[in-house]
């Protein structure tokens, strides 16, 4: 059977067992829509929690970066598990013995203003559309890339598949698909990473198989900083990013984490509190098979790249000889050759080929049959240290999808990663459209602008909701606005600065009140997205940076504002009723739970 | 009343306390020996990694498990000792 072939039954069969859950498991009540009716068993929601976190980022993006990166990408891989830790202990079995549907529900009560409640609703429905523009897009690369269809019916397609069952079984038709699509997921990205470890290594764990000696007598690691060296880049395990930025970075995305939106509504839809903490370590356990694998991914993927694009010599091989997956991602736009010494080979080393980093393309084919691209870097590059410039542009977000191809593995892992990658993207995206809808039909509509809406008119408003949700994250698939890698700095930042602290003081203290979590969140994101749109958007120079700290980690900085202003604030005004205080009591103590009031 | 408030004033101290133990490894191992000190802890080989990569990259995450696992079988068991369980 051909590739294609392959691919269509794959994805078309995963698309059929989404439908077929999402007509078993339709919603008939809000408490339904919003969280599953709160009877979801902890392994579930463990699984469906994994899925709805592991996004198109995670599966597709983060082995590359890691990949590319080296030592630095660790602050992805413990900033996006170390949270899990937060969520646990910290947030979790809290929010879900308060017992309400979302995190401004619970900001609103515990703060008794709806001041509070709108700067959540704001944070919430920010935070989850900056996140799901990128979800479209990596369903519209994988159908582009795979079934050969334009990128734009790619998004639509999955704009359909997601509005089915997102609007229709509402958080309890996408929990339910989303176990289906973490067993679709995982075995993607397993299947390729054991088969690349047996290859490069002869270990079944890829965990293991990353310190494992090569035929060459050395480890994995040993040889990838001797390539890495050769060819004018920083060893691999040394990492490029100071230390302050790097911890400030790691903390940002760990807080960030435990602070967004759709992760925090997972944990209202289990029974019990304890069933809480239960599904939090389920989740860790289903999203650290992936986690501790990413690292071999990117490590034995680097040296599969590296030896194909440079040859065994590392000398460089004839553009003529490139297997062919080099051809369909160059055609694909996300690599790219320009033969700056004119031999005729593509090497591969230290510095940027074109421009300002990305080739741009122009009309027709070159002298070697390659893509004619429009900025070629001048050619220069440090004798001293690498053996010749860089000719091509790999694109980070191809390694995992490129993987299985450059590993020469058979035609059904290829298709079956193709299917992972749009199970991770659409689980995601139907869990920040829900947070999305919630927000507008429960926080917005009931709470703030027509609190006598019956519950069925309050459900017609969260599909209605869902629907416009969609076709707006459709809409920037389709336009992505160019900045996609850089808001979602902002969504971390955000969620770090604002939602997460005001939760934790929220719970931890039976001080703290109205005027000091409303200021304190005031400062943590004013503070936080001046920075981020200073330097992402407005052009703000390295050495300006505060403390050495990158846009991606100042969300640290953020959250200790907004600590620090709140208690400030808190201390100088008067203390919260008596009754709020009795609330926060109350959430501390697990009895009761069960028994959690849906209005 | 007021020995079901104490009751669960002792229950919430002792919480706090576990949280403050299972923090302070979280921090250790994550910022500590990922962050902070991986350049001395590199200078170690560990079944072909440098010890403080390893740190970063796998042990961190292992930990993270470990540490939530043990959090969820603690308070279940302060959860019986309080009677607060459901």
């Amino acid at each position: 059977m051909s590739l294609d072939i392959l691919t269509y039954l794959f994805i078309g069969g995963s698309f059929a067992i989404y439908i077929g859950i999402a007509i078993w498991a339709r919603a008939g009540s809000t408490k339904e829509f919003y969280v599953a009716g709160g009877g979801v068993p902890p392994i579930a929601n463990g699984m469906a929690t994994a899925a709805d976190w592991m996004s198109a980022a995670s599966f597709i993006s983060l082995a590359g970066i890691v990949s590319f990166i080296g030592r630095d990408g660790s602050a992805y891989l413990m900033g996006w598990t170390g949270g899990y830790v937060l969520l646990a202990m910290l947030l979790a079995p809290y929010l879900r013995k308060f017992g309400k549907f979302t995190v401004p529900d619970f900001v609103g009560d515990r703060y008794y203003s709806s001041t509070a409640r709108t700067i959540a609703v704001v944070c919430t429905i920010l935070i989850s559309f900056t996140y799901v523009a990128g979800q479209m897009r990596g369903v519209g690369i994988v159908f582009s890339r795979y079934l050969h269809v334009d990128i734009n019916t790619g998004v639509i397609i999955g704009m359909a598949i997601v509005f089915f069952y997102a609007v229709l079984g509402g958080m309890k038709g996408i929990t339910y698909t989303q176990v289906a699509q973490y067993c679709v997921l995982i075995l993607a990205f397993m299947v390729p990473a054991i088969f690349l470890s047996m290859q490069v290594t002869g270990h079944m764990l890829p965990q293991t198989g990353m310190g494992a000696t090569l035929e060459n007598g050395k480890s994995v690691l040993t040889t990838l900083n001797e390539l890495s060296v050769e060819l004018g880049f920083n060893k691999y395990t040394d990492g490029s990013k100071t230390t302050i930025d790097l911890f400030f970075m790691t903390a940002a995305l760990m807080c960030g984490t435990a602070g967004l939106p759709h992760v925090i509504v997972r944990f209202f839809t289990v029974p019990r509190v304890k069933d809480a903490r239960l599904s939090a370590g389920w989740a860790l356990i289903f999203i650290a098979i992936l986690y501790t694998t990413v690292p071999a991914v990117a490590g034995f993927g680097r040296v599969n790249l590296i030896q194909t694009l440079n040859g065994k010599d590392n000398a460089g091989v004839e553009y003529t000889q490139m297997p062919s997956w080099f051809k369909n991602w160059e055609n694909a736009g996300l690599i790219g050759w320009t033969d700056l010494n004119g031999d005729g080979k593509v090497q591969y080393a230290a510095g940027n080929a074109f421009a300002g980093g990305k080739p741009a393309f122009g009309e027709g084919t070159g002298v070697n049959g390659e893509r004619v691209t429009t900025n070629p870097a001048n050619g220069e590059f440090n004798a001293a240290k690498q053996p010749f410039a860089s000719e091509v542009y790999v694109d980070r977000d191809i390694m995992v999808l490129a993987n299985p191809e450059i590993a020469q593995l058979p035609d059904w892992v290829i298709a079956l990663v193709a299917a992972g990658a749009v199970a991770a993207a659409l689980s995601t995206a139907a869990g920040l459209l829900l947070v999305i809808s919630t927000s507008i039909s429960h926080d917005l509509m009931k709470k703030t602008l027509k609190p006598d809406i019956t519950d069925k008119q309050e459900l017609m408003y969260a599909r209605m909701a869902a629907v416009v949700a969609i076709c707006v994250a459709g809409y920037f698939g389709i336009n992505p606005p160019g900045f996609v890698a850089q808001v979602v700095a902002l969504a971390f930042g955000l969620a770090a600065s604002s939602v997460f602290p005001v939760i934790i003081m929220g719970i931890f203290s039976k001080r703290m009140n109205t005027q000091g979590a409303v200021s304190g969140m005031l400062v943590g994101i004013a503070s936080t997205m001046a920075y981020i749109v200073y330097f992402k958007f407005m052009g703000g120079t390295k050495d300006q940076l505060f403390m050495g700290i990158s846009p991606e980690g100042f969300g640290t900085v953020g959250m200790i504002l907004n600590f620090v202003v709140a208690y400030v604030v808190s201390s100088m005004t008067p203390p919260p009723p008596a009754e709020i205080q009795h609330i926060v009591e109350d959430i501390r103590i697990p009895r009761g739970a069960g028994a959690a009031h849906a209005h | 009343m007021s020995s079901n408030s104490e009751n669960a004033q002792a229950y919430w101290k002792e919480n706090l306390r576990i949280i403050m133990t299972y923090m302070v490894i979280w921090f250790v191992v994550s910022y500590g020996c990922g962050i902070l000190f991986v350049d001395q802890l590199d200078q170690i080989q560990f079944f072909g990694f440098p010890l403080g990569f390893w740190f970063a990259q796998q042990g961190s995450i292992y930990v993270f498990l470990g540490l939530i696992w043990a959090y969820v079988f603690s308070m279940n068991k302060l959860d019986e000792k309080y009677d607060v369980h459901e």
